[in-house]
């Protein structure tokens, strides 16, 4: 109990840093410099949890706020601009119907039915690309991070056919000519791979948040979904939150709160 | 015995040396996907499989076929088909070299390929499949090559050949019902989303196999004179025909279940394929085509005076291979595939390059299949005297 | 011996063309000297042990950091490292050409780390694709 609650505190601090701090540190729009280079010291102090899922407070979402997102999110994570079918995509947003195909609303409150909701990887806790990744490329951390080994995958693109959200990408070409802003501290990929959101695992390692989450300035609440006491669990007490796709049977850690 | 294949008429030369060609040609554009990386297929981001894949499948669906002889053959002692067994072996091992080839196009890295074997996942139907398929296909060059060195030399096969094709019939079962697995798990897509799906492939396997096989055998004995006998041309016509009516059924079933429930997501793949959605309507003409082939094969197949007639016979074999695939080579993975997880329809539809590649690995096939079956029939005419020249005889029918 | 007049000559012509490697390296001399960096003085491991076993490290490295999300190396002298090529390696080695090249180039390896790593923490765009061979890309 004692160690869940000082993680808490910790995760608390770190939240309203990382949400007064935003747009700081290597993401600004200039290109990044090794000063910023995380030390080990760093990696001693990064976040931890049983369960990482993220609450969407999905009315304080504008078009602009997702676009604000989906920017800091490729620029950390190096996700090419590519247009088209082809797209590689990590953040984005998409209308009520196309987020949540199996609501079928009618008759919907107009303010919902012409919301743009962010859309990511919902870190599921039954994870289907998990299950058929034919050589664990994409696996399962303790912390419930659906994560990808890029070195592993033999570009087989069963997991795209296994995610019911279309959360993955693959790589028809290589990415790099299509970079648009670059961070240096981060690996690009090669073309061939399967690819998407790693809940910014590599920042999590650092004592930092997922980048979407300090550029949504509190439109999204991160945390440990398995410690009552955390931000996120007391977001979901407090709201009426859905989850896509419930009866895929994957069980997703993005919740959003209509 | 491979030194049969060394030697052969002008014919078979040319035969080879075209298909080579042809595989030459669809390596050029290999080694551009090669180069460009998959960006030069009409795959994408929603339609993540194509036409690659709807090829393995069908052609798994081939390999398997092989077990409508050897089941008779050796559960039923039925003899008639043991002219043919050794080209359904043998069409078997073509089967599944092309499956292979398939899906080596198909994926991003091929050459971390092995990473498959280095670190086996279980709990992936993909690691079963390549288990099965190429357990399939040892077991067919070892039971295909043993039985025919016996046959050549007179003598009659070992014990543990006859064990390893009671297997071999267990196991292409699993090859088919595997590659079903693949698809029939995925809690996302409502059209692969079936419990009979496995049925379905092999029902399909059973009637599209078997009629690759017979109409090539038909070619064969109008080539060479090589005959299989009439009563085994016949049986597996009625063999063919019940995998037919069978596969139809399955289909039907499905339509019932999405139309009866009225369940949004199970009808939406059906709807795309027959009818199209907002306007999309690429695959209509292709559906219905499968449908009127697909009915239209069963009127020359069904009354046994019209099948037992060689030409109806092969119109119909024609009609029911094309109205398969496009069921299974085109309509599976694009219904699959289509609405996408959004509910919104992204097209596909493959491209020059993707098609030459297919048509690359079709070769590759084309040039194992010819190189066996000259085997296994100049091993027969060597023992049983007759046409060493491979011309036809005068009155072949 | 049936055929001998086919098949000696063969098996000279095999070896032949198996030796020529060896035989086409006699008398080069292999020295290789990368260009170490001049403001450091020791690695993470000793020297000796780096030559040898660096793409082991890399491996376990990459394994440990992606998969077990442990980025912290120890070595043996207790001091603490960021597993990291481009930010830890990178960062003491930044020039790619003439220190990791010079050897790969001398045993013929092209290992594809660069395909996704980045060259070092101060690059300022993505290394454009190298136009590759058909090989897939390596």
């Amino acid at each position: 109990m004692k160690s869940s609650r000082r993680k808490f505190i910790k995760l608390a601090a770190v939240s309203a840093m990382g949400i007064g701090a935003a747009r700081l540190g290597f993401l600004g729009d200039a290109p990044a410099l090794a000063g910023d280079l995380p030390t080990a010291t760093n990696f001693e102090e990064g976040l931890k949890a049983k369960h990482w899922g993220m609450a969407v407070f999905s009315a304080k979402f504008t078009p602009e706020l997702i676009a604000k997102c989906r920017t800091a999110c490729h620029t950390e994570h190096n996700v090419p601009d590519i247009a088209g079918q082809k797209e590689i995509k990590w953040f984005w947003g998409a209308s009520y119907e196309e987020s949540f195909p199996t609501e079928h609303g009618h008759y919907m409150a107009e303010k919902v039915e012409h919301r743009q909701f962010p859309l990511l990887c919902n870190q599921c806790e039954a994870p289907m690309c998990v299950k058929v990744c034919p050589t664990q490329a994409t696996f399962q951390r303790p912390d419930g991070i659906v994560m990808m080994d890029f070195h592993r995958c033999i570009g087989c693109r069963y997991c795209m056919a296994g995610c019911p959200f279309g959360a993955r990408s693959f790589n028809f070409q290589d990415p790099r000519p299509f970079i648009k802003e670059f961070n240096p501290l981060f690996p690009t990929r090669m073309r061939g791979v399967v690819e998407k959101c790693n809940f910014c695992a590599e920042r999590l390692a650092i004592g930092k948040l997922p980048v979407c989450v300090e550029a949504a300035e509190g439109a999204l609440v991160f945390g440990d979904l398995s410690d009552e006491q955390s931000d996120i669990r007391k977001a979901l007490r407090e709201n009426f939150a859905i989850r896509r796709k419930p009866d895929a049977g994957t069980s997703p850690s993005v919740y959003y709160i209509l | 015995m491979l030194e049969k294949a060394l030697k052969g008429s002008p014919r078979y030369w040319g035969t080879l040396t075209a298909l080579g060609m042809v595989m030459l040609l669809g390596l050029g554009f290999w080694l551009y996907q090669l180069t460009f990386g998959m960006q030069i297929t009409g795959l994408n981001r929603d339609v993540s499989w194509g036409f690659y894949i709807a090829q393995f499948t069908y052609l798994v669906g081939v390999a398997a076929s092989a077990v409508m002889l050897v089941l008779p053959y050796y559960f039923h002692h039925y003899k008639e088909f043991s002219k043919m067994i050794i080209l359904g072996e043998f069409l078997a091992i073509a089967a599944v070299v092309m499956c292979l080839g398939f899906i080596v196009v198909d994926i991003g890295q091929p050459q971390r390929m092995l990473n498959v074997l280095l670190n086996p996942t279980p709990h992936s139907v993909l690691f079963w499949d390549m288990v099965v398929l190429n357990g399939y296909l040892f077991l067919n060059i070892i039971v295909g090559w043993t039985s025919l060195q016996y046959f050549k030399n007179d003598m009659t096969p070992p014990k543990w050949v006859k064990i390893l094709a009671i297997v071999s019939v267990i196991w292409a079962f699993s090859i088919h019902t595997v590659t079903a697995f693949l698809y029939a798990g995925l809690p996302g897509r409502h059209y692969f989303l079936t419990a009979i799906m496995a049925a379905r492939f092999l029902a399909s396997a059973f009637c599209s196999g078997p009629a690759i096989l017979l109409l090539l055998v038909l070619f064969l004995r109008r080539l060479t004179g090589f005959d299989p006998g009439q009563k085994a041309i016949n049986r597996l016509a009625v063999i063919i025909t019940y995998a037919m009516c069978v596969n139809i059924f399955f289909f039907l079933l499905e339509v019932f279940t999405s139309f009866y429930s009225n369940m949004p997501g199970h009808m939406a793949p059906l709807i795309y394929l027959f009818q199209g959605i907002d306007g999309h309507t690429m695959m209509v003409p292709f559906m219905w085509t499968a449908v009127v082939l697909g009915l239209g094969s069963l009127l020359f197949l069904i009354p046994t005076p019209i099948r037992q007639k060689t030409p109806a016979l092969v119109t119909g074999l024609i009609m029911l291979v094309i109205a398969s695939w496009i069921d299974k080579g085109l309509g599976l993975l694009i219904g699959g595939f289509t609405p996408n997880p959004f509910e919104t329809v992204t097209v596909y539809s493959p491209t020059i390059p993707e098609i030459m590649i297919s048509l690359m690995i079709f070769s590759l096939g084309g040039i194992v299949l010819t190189v066996l079956w000259k085997i296994a029939i100049e091993v027969r005419v060597e023992v049983e005297g007759g046409n060493l020249s491979m011309v036809p005889p005068p009155a072949a029918e | 011996m049936y055929n001998a007049k086919y098949i000696i000559p063969g098996i000279l012509f095999f070896l032949a063309l198996a030796f020529v490697p060896v035989i086409y390296n006699q008398g080069h001399v292999f020295e290789v000297k990368p260009e170490l960096p001049k403001d450091q003085k020791e690695c993470v491991l000793p020297t000796t042990e780096m030559r040898d076993k660096h793409m082991q490290l890399l491996n376990e490295w990459r394994n440990e950091a992606v998969r077990d999300g442990s980025r912290i190396f120890i070595n043996a002298k207790g001091q603490k490292y960021v597993k990291s090529l481009t930010n830890t390696c990178m960062s003491c080695h930044p020039d790619k050409t003439k220190f990791c090249d010079r050897c790969h180039e001398t045993v013929g390896v092209a290992p594809y780390c660069w395909d996704c790593h980045n060259l070092s923490p101060n690059q300022k765009s993505p290394i454009p694709p190298v136009a590759s061979a058909a090989a897939g890309g390596h």
